[in-house]
């Protein structure tokens, strides 16, 4: 019945669709208490036993947190918080003299970010479990995760820029990655008033260059385009491998009452972007050079140390100046995602008030390219005919179409915020064949490998914006949630509704094998270069430089070396540079001193972290071990004497009697 | 003293040989769900991980000259106490060791009706802390697992726990293990 209905107000009124719309949420909604459906022995098939493994692993970012979550499923657990953008006093992230730099900017040192879209590098189209990409939204930037070690590495800004949100895809080889503005800006940035929106502002399109060896990024190139809201974007693969593809909104180019005033057209575009052409353009230096610094943050592996290098220049090409590189397709109503198929032939997007989600196909944008079926252009981007390069469109699939992913077996699913639904959608055909409520309101959705060559269509991820009354209430503020359905079978079955750390903005998932065996247990002391890492406790000591004091300590159970320090003065800067002389898995030492202003140090096996600390008063100060270590774990202290400042208590140290 | 660096340098030769133990094995990481209900053995002696430096149990178990001692360790139930955090100082007399015992007295000692007694010997080698060599100086006392002391003299150039020499010395990730040639006996 309800399909019936729904194909006969198709044509009527967006109005009409709403009203049925929200009729048919209403009766999906009978049972989201789970009572009625679920069917079957649910439990079983999210329950991985104690002491047992999840088959894989799903990487959220933390959306305004500014980390990633480290899930498994199927069970839902949280494995692990990856700090990323935001300082993080549970380990010294951003706190430690030795992470700090990775959060520094042209804007200064910047303690939080807004983290979107986790992205695994990916080898031949296919997740390869070596890094973890996630873009920065308000301060643009790009960071790198280390998937041996499941720590940030490297951070990367992007200039002449704001609002990273299309970001950061990478190409089918991890070749690049890219950026976009969704906010788009004065480039380079300067004075104007904000009504010569259209004479001043551009959107920037940037590609990051990935080294094929350490995974280290650089800027390769910006293209700049006129001022739209690039707002989402997919790589291409297999026969699109050379393009990526990005959404934009605001075709209208207003600048102020965007909710209404960027709505306002029935069409807007996905930007095509022939990546290989932009390289060969920067390669027969048809790149202008523009100046506006912006920060690389780089983790060393050896010495433990990030450093930061400010870079003072990028290479910019112009639309007009690159024929045959950039195309725009119209698409209905403010698209947000982009997504492309399996094979890389079709390209779906999702419009945000679309009454369907339009299906292209690569091989006929070709042709229309090579037939030059143009409806006009814009700054020299030639504009596409819409029915030339469309393959299909899933027609009522919901209301609010925002993402797609795919499985194994030519299915398409697709997140509907507006109806708080998935809906599944059969590639070639175009029509619905199921549908499962969410609670509430999805945005992104995530199927393990389900933006690859080869999907594992067993489950998807809804990653839910609103929760409402899914779980007990705690106040005014709520958890956010995701939702684990089976899409194993023809019909979706939902399994699991599990808590997430910030919001569950986007998701990505492996497959557990593929990272477990690469897993980082210790850092071997002998490979630690770090310049103040002291690795034996009877070289523990204090040197003092000026008014700086440098501790060179060590930590093993369960103690410090030197765990009495004396002749500290007021006004002094004091440096604990920590050494963990274990070399066994699991266990850290933690460091902490009385009145520090920053936060503890967690400190892994084999590691050596650094905590400035500027006593303001005389006194004697406890430190002592914040990671339960072992039995003597409270043992496991010491004090340090701050003398006045004109004082003449010597530096001196000790640890023991002796 | 010196050669018994050596010859400590030398089982440390010897475990390093033996370090290759499989990674991956025992863990239950079947990804049938199925399977995945049989619940696998948990301890910390079950962990699979031949990156970390030896504990005290694995280097016990790796070494050519504890095989009483060891027996003795899993009769008695100590196995994962062994292999937990810490930290220990352990006195781990050698198979020659218990040999010199009047006969048949580890036979029974190894008989479960006497497991608490057997517990009680072994807790008696076992002490809270890392002591490095270097800590252990004549007329020390340390206090030990099961309530009793110990104490440490040197003589000769050679270094005694009560009457038993201390021939060689490992050192664990949870802590350091000294070899003696006599086994310890509460008072």
């Amino acid at each position: 019945m309800k399909k019936i209905k729904l194909t006969t107000v198709s044509k009527i009124s967006g109005i009409a669709l709403c009203i049925t719309g929200v009729f048919i949420t209403s009766c999906q909604n009978k049972g989201k208490n789970g009572n009625t459906v679920l069917g079957g022995d649910v439990a079983s098939k999210v329950y991985v036993a104690p002491g047992n493994y999840d088959e894989f692993y799903l990487f959220t970012s933390g959306g305004f947190s500014g980390q990633v979550g480290v899930y498994g499923l199927p069970s839902g657990r949280l494995f692990k918080v990856i700090p990323v953008f935001s300082q993080n006093t549970e380990n010294g992230y951003g706190y430690s003299e030795e992470t700090k730099p990775l959060l520094q900017t042209s804007f200064g040192f910047i303690p939080w970010g807004d983290a979107h879209h986790p992205v695994l590098s990916k080898t031949d189209g296919d997740a390869d479990g070596r890094w973890l990409f996630i873009n920065e939204n308000n301060t643009p930037r790009i960071a790198r995760i280390d998937l041996k070690t499941f720590r940030t590495t490297e951070i990367i800004e992007i200039p002449n820029s704001a609002g990273n949100h299309p970001s950061p895809y990478c190409t089918e080889n991890t070749e690049y990655l890219v950026a976009g503005t969704r906010f788009s800006v004065p480039i380079k940035k300067r004075d104007v008033p904000i009504n010569s929106y259209k004479e001043s502002f551009n959107g920037a399109i940037s590609l990051i260059k990935v080294d094929k060896e350490t995974g280290k990024m650089s800027l390769a190139v910006q293209i700049i385009c006129p001022p739209f809201d690039y707002d989402k974007n997919r790589a291409g693969k297999g026969v699109s491998k050379d393009w990526t593809f990005f959404t934009c909104y605001n075709s209208e180019q207003s600048y102020t009452m965007k909710e209404i005033n960027a709505s306002q057209n029935d069409k807007d575009f996905i930007l095509a972007v022939n990546w290989k052409k932009a390289e060969e353009y920067l390669n027969a230096g048809k790149a202008k050079k523009m100046n506006t610094p912006y920060y690389h943050n780089f983790f060393d592996e050896s010495t433990q140390t990030a450093k930061s290098e400010v870079i003072n220049e990028e290479f910019i090409l112009e639309p007009k100046d690159c024929p045959g590189m950039l195309y725009y397709i119209p698409c209905p109503k403010s698209p947000h995602g982009v997504d492309v198929s399996p094979t890389g032939e079709y390209i779906a997007a999702g419009g945000k008030l679309a009454a369907m989600i339009p299906v292209y196909s690569y091989e006929k944008m070709i042709k229309a390219i090579e037939n030059k079926q143009f409806d006009g252009e814009i700054e020299g981007i030639p504009i596409l005919k819409y029915d030339a390069v469309i393959a299909g469109e899933v027609k009522n699939p919901g209301l609010g179409p925002l993402h797609t992913e795919f499985d194994d077996k030519g299915y398409g699913y697709t997140s509907m915020f507006l109806s708080s639904e998935i809906t599944k959608w059969k590639i070639g055909t175009w029509e619905v064949v199921d549908r499962i409520p969410t609670y509430y309101a999805i945005g992104h959705l995530c199927i393990p490998g389900g933006d690859s060559k080869h999907p594992f269509g067993k489950y998807v991820i809804a990653l839910n914006k609103i929760t409402k009354d899914r779980y007990l209430p705690t106040g005014p503020e709520l958890t956010q949630s995701a939702q684990l359905i089976d899409i194993s079978g023809d019909k979706m079955k939902l399994l699991l509704d599990f808590p997430t750390v910030g919001e569950p903005h986007y998701a990505q998932s492996i497959k557990a094998d593929i990272l477990r065996k690469n897993q980082v247990k210790i850092f071997k002391l002998e490979e630690n270069k770090h310049p103040y890492a002291c690795k034996n406790e009877k070289d523990a000591r204090v040197e003092r430089k000026g008014n700086e004091v440098h501790v060179y300590m060590t930590t093993i159970r369960s103690h410090f070396a030197p765990d009495n320090i004396e002749g500290i003065k007021v006004g002094d800067i004091v440096y604990f540079h920590v050494t963990n002389l274990e070399q066994d898995w699991d266990v850290p030492h933690g460091f902490s001193v009385q009145g520090n202003n920053n936060s503890e140090l967690l400190i892994m096996p084999g590691e050596t972290c650094t905590l400035k600390w500027e006593p303001k008063q005389e006194g004697v100060y406890a430190f002592y071990c914040t990671d339960f270590c072992s039995a003597l774990h409270q043992e496991m202290q010491g004090y340090i004497r701050v003398s006045a400042k004109n004082s003449n208590v010597p530096l001196s140290w000790k640890v023991g009697n002796d | 003293m010196k050669t018994n660096y050596i010859y400590a340098y030398v089982i440390m030769l010897s475990l390093v040989g033996c370090s290759d133990n499989n990674p991956t094995s025992s863990t239950g990481d079947n990804n049938n769900l199925n399977q995945q209900k049989e619940t696998k053995h948990q301890g910390f002696a079950s962990i699979s991980d031949s990156e970390s430096k030896k504990n005290v149990l694995q280097i016990a178990i790796e070494s050519p000259q504890h095989k009483t001692l060891v027996s003795a360790v899993e009769k008695a139930e100590l196995v994962d106490v062994l292999a937990a955090v810490g930290p220990y100082t352990v006195f781990a007399p050698t198979d020659e060791a218990f040999k010199s015992l009047p006969a048949g007295t580890i036979d029974e000692l190894l008989k479960p009706e006497n497991k608490t007694k057997l517990q009680n010997i072994l807790q008696y080698h076992v002490a809270p802390g890392i002591f490095t060599n270097d800590k252990l100086k004549n007329g020390v006392t340390i206090g030990v697992a099961n309530g009793g002391k110990v104490t440490i003299t040197e003589k000769d150039g050679k270094k005694f726990v009560n009457d038993a020499e201390i021939i060689a010395v490992v050192e664990g990730s949870n802590g350091n293990v000294f070899v003696i040639n006599k086994v310890l006996l509460p008072q």
